[in-house]
């Protein structure tokens, strides 16, 4: 069980209902693969620094999980496969980014307290 | 005797600039991870046209400059980091 990132951006023209079921779709993709979903993320509509398929913005969304490492190449391919989905990476966490990715969410949850 | 001191001018002071001590600052403040989603910190690397700049200037370990060139890559890969752009900073 690997400790993963992806991150994925949505193209602008959805509205905000297809946004939520793209997201669902990929976070579906994932349990449904037996993996175990740590933390998610949305920073929402951002400026792309250089424009992807004639978009200069871009609805991003993380989603930090453990899993095998066969669920990657059916997340991956459900990627390619879905147009709303402009681009994505996923990455393998070692121990440092593990600890670094702890901290983020510490910082964050304190974040949302105050 | 001063005057004779004061005798050679010259039009510019000699400006021998001391030898600064070039450091990681990633070994000095003890980062283990550099994190490609924050472009504000990935950026202290890049110059104007968004180029990666190389270890003599920032004086980075080769270990650090590595992972720095990998962060710096997947943030251009996510648009978070432009290719090349004209004025960054």
């Amino acid at each position: 069980m690997n400790h993963y990132e992806t991150v994925f951006i949505l193209t602008p023209v959805l509205s905000d209902v297809q946004m939520k079921e793209a997201v669902d779709k990929f976070r579906g993709i994932l349990t449904e693969a037996g993996a175990e979903i740590v933390n998610e993320e949305n920073w929402g509509l951002r400026k792309l620094c250089y424009p992807i398929q004639k978009k200069s913005t871009g609805f991003y969304q993380l989603i930090e999980f453990k899993a095998n490492p066969e669920v990657i190449e059916t997340l991956e391919l459900n990627y390619r496969r879905d147009e709303r989905v402009i681009r994505f990476l996923t990455f393998k966490m070692d121990k440092y980014a593990m600890e670094y990715a702890a901290k983020r969410r510490n910082v964050k949850s304190a974040k949302k307290e105050d | 005797m001063v005057q004779q001191q004061s005798e050679i001018r010259y039009l510019t002071p000699p400006s021998v600039d001391v030898k600064k001590k070039k450091y990681c600052r990633f070994k000095k403040s003890g980062i283990k991870y550099i994190d490609y989603k924050d472009p504000e910190f990935l950026k202290k690397f890049l110059n104007e046209q968004g180029k990666i700049l190389p270890r003599r200037i920032t004086g980075t370990s080769l270990k650090f400059q590595r992972k720095v060139a990998q962060a710096v890559k997947r943030a251009r890969h996510l648009a978070l980091l432009p290719f090349v752009t004209d004025m960054m900073k």
